[in-house]
């Protein structure tokens, strides 16, 4: 019974320390405002490395970079792109391919902080309710916004996505998108777990399809030193995706495009069982060098 | 064995079920984005698109809204639309009474647009179709009040062509001139910077969405002189010489001098009679 009392990622803090048992948390925290803050520097310093937003945008004043989810809405909507947004989209559509297409969603989209914060208050003050949402509602909201886009021949859906809205407007002035986040964090925290950002943003599942086969995974590598704390599952947006590869008995890789590679399961672990690797890692190989 | 099949029988059927449910709610929630995205193709009369944007409905369905044309344009003019505003969420816009767009000659908006919603082919800046300016109060226009102005005329960027002074007469006084601005849809490019300058609290010459502004001939429509001139003749049954029996000596004016007799008087200076008979009588007294 003091095992479940006991915090979540307790274990490693007290092996591994605080820093460490954070270390991908505060990576990916820097990451997420140091990219916003990337696009903010020109607005408001006058240091234009970056110019545009995330759905569009010029680096150094020279490599284009397009968001390649709206991207696609804007051919399903029946428009011939120019070559500048066709290169962009394709450079960060590789990008999102090499190092996991939910990457965008874990250290680069800026709702994340407020659904990590939105699922921290459920934890801490044990909200319990559940209405559940399939997992899969968000490909079904993905197929819709693309077929949408070919029916009104618009971007409807980037009418009310709330990931590009809102950082668009932080980037370029308030209005009150602020309020389709705070739905969000009002949906996540109080009625259903992780809704937004595991059940249903379809940009999610967007990236989550782009990284299928991507080369960056997280590798159950040390999954025979598991002893059942459960925190990995605790701390995970996605924790269907950690048991095939943790408890099955083929390879050690995560390999569910669900992944979004937050690295949060390497964190909280005591006995250092997961590590970030190219999904070409051979079991055998792997399983030998544990043995060393 | 029968344990198992009926066991993949029921994860099929909650899979089914899953697949349905949320089919079905994004059925709903696609009618009702659809809804919600009609009032955005079009766009509210107060608001004007940078140069390159041909139609609205092209535009929408290919700006990504990045607002790399509102980074690059030198002026502050274009801003994006944010959520509450009633221009297209994200879409860039400009407000001519606010800041109007200069009509720079390297066009930079269009330059920035990666994706092409701002059209790359406008590369002369007087080909720009922003909008129409409309002289669209003429009660509060101090220029119909006979007073001088014309200071949209004088901001014009394509002053003489895109708006004119036509010279009409004040009745109120009966002896002045009115400095009529006129506005003329060949040139004008919709820069707004007439509806910035105009000097009254409220502008009485605004740019409006072309779509708006302008009034179209019926495509049946021929003016009668035109095609005369065109073809050399007339088209229709060939005009009849007027004639009339009037007395020896004289001659009679179809537009205004009525019949002269030239032995007679000289004619007056004013073409007005006392008697409308007078004046076909010959006017003289």
């Amino acid at each position: 019974m003091a095992a479940v009392a006991k915090k979540i990622g307790q274990d490693a803090i007290e092996k591994n320390g605080w820093l460490r048992t954070h270390k991908w948390l505060l990576l990916r925290r820097f990451s997420q405002l140091g990219i916003l803050g990337l696009f903010l520097a020109g607005p408001l310093f006058g240091v234009w490395i970056i110019k545009g937003n995330m759905s569009s945008s010029v680096l150094l004043d020279t490599l284009s970079l397009s968001d390649p989810f709206v991207f696609l809405q804007s051919v399903f909507a029946g428009h011939y792109p120019e070559l500048s947004v066709l290169t962009g989209a394709i450079i960060v559509a590789v990008f999102y391919f090499v190092v996991g297409g939910r990457v965008y969603c874990s250290w680069v989209c800026p709702i994340n902080i407020v659904t990590d914060l939105a699922d921290w208050l459920r934890r801490v003050l044990k909200i319990k309710t559940a209405l559940h949402f399939s997992r899969s509602s968000r490909y079904v909201f993905l197929v819709m916004t693309f077929l949408m886009a070919t029916i009104t021949g618009m971007l409807v859906w980037e009418l009310i996505n709330p990931v590009t809205m809102i950082q668009r407007e932080l980037v370029f002035g308030m209005g009150l998108s602020w309020v389709f986040v705070l739905s969000i964090f009002v949906l996540d925290t109080f009625i259903s777990r992780r809704a937004w950002c595991g059940h249903l943003c379809p940009m999610g599942a967007f990236y989550s399809v782009l990284g299928q086969y991507s080369l960056l995974k997280v590798n159950a590598q040390n999954r025979a030193d598991c002893n059942d704390c459960m925190d990995c599952y605790a701390v995970c947006p996605e924790p269907q995706v950690i048991k095939p590869a943790l408890k099955g008995n083929d390879s050690p890789l995560i390999n569910s495009a669900n992944c979004t590679n937050c690295a949060r399961c390497i964190d909280v672990c005591a006995k250092d069982v997961f590590t970030l690797k190219h999904r070409f890692i051979n079991f055998k190989t792997t399983t030998s060098r544990c043995a060393y | 064995m029968n344990n198992s099949s009926s066991h993949s029988l029921q994860t099929r059927r909650r899979f089914l079920e899953n697949i349905s449910r949320a089919a079905g709610g994004a059925v709903l929630f696609g009618m009702g984005l659809s809804l919600y995205s009609q009032p955005s193709k079009s766009l509210p009369a107060g608001a004007i698109r940078p140069p390159g944007v041909n139609n609205e409905i092209d535009f929408l369905s290919a700006c990504v809204r990045c607002g790399l044309c509102v980074r690059d344009c030198p002026y502050d003019t274009l801003k994006l639309s944010k959520l509450g505003d009633s221009v297209a969420l994200g879409t860039p816009y400009f407000d001519a009474r606010d800041i109007p767009c200069e009509m720079c000659e390297d066009i930079p908006c269009v330059k920035a647009c990666p994706t092409g919603a701002l059209d790359p082919e406008l590369t002369n800046i007087d080909d720009a179709k922003m909008g129409l300016a409309v002289l669209i109060d003429q009660e509060a226009c101090i220029a119909f009040q006979g007073l001088r102005c014309e200071v949209c005329y004088n901001v014009c960027p394509v002053r003489d062509k895109a708006i004119s002074i036509d010279y009409l007469h004040n009745k109120r006084t009966g002896k002045h001139a009115l400095f009529i601005p006129v506005v003329h849809s060949s040139d004008c490019t919709g820069c707004g910077k007439c509806e910035h300058a105009c000097i009254l609290d409220e502008a009485a010459i605004k740019v409006l969405p072309i779509k708006l502004a302008k009034g179209e001939l019926g495509k049946h429509y021929r003016l009668g002189w035109e095609e005369k001139n065109q073809a050399g003749e007339s088209l229709v049954t060939p005009d009849i010489k007027h004639q009339y029996n009037l007395p020896e000596g004289t001659r009679y004016d179809y537009e205004g001098d009525g019949l002269i007799q030239p032995d007679k008087a000289p004619q007056k200076s004013t073409p007005f009679e006392k008697s409308a008979l007078d004046r076909l009588n010959g006017g003289s007294l």
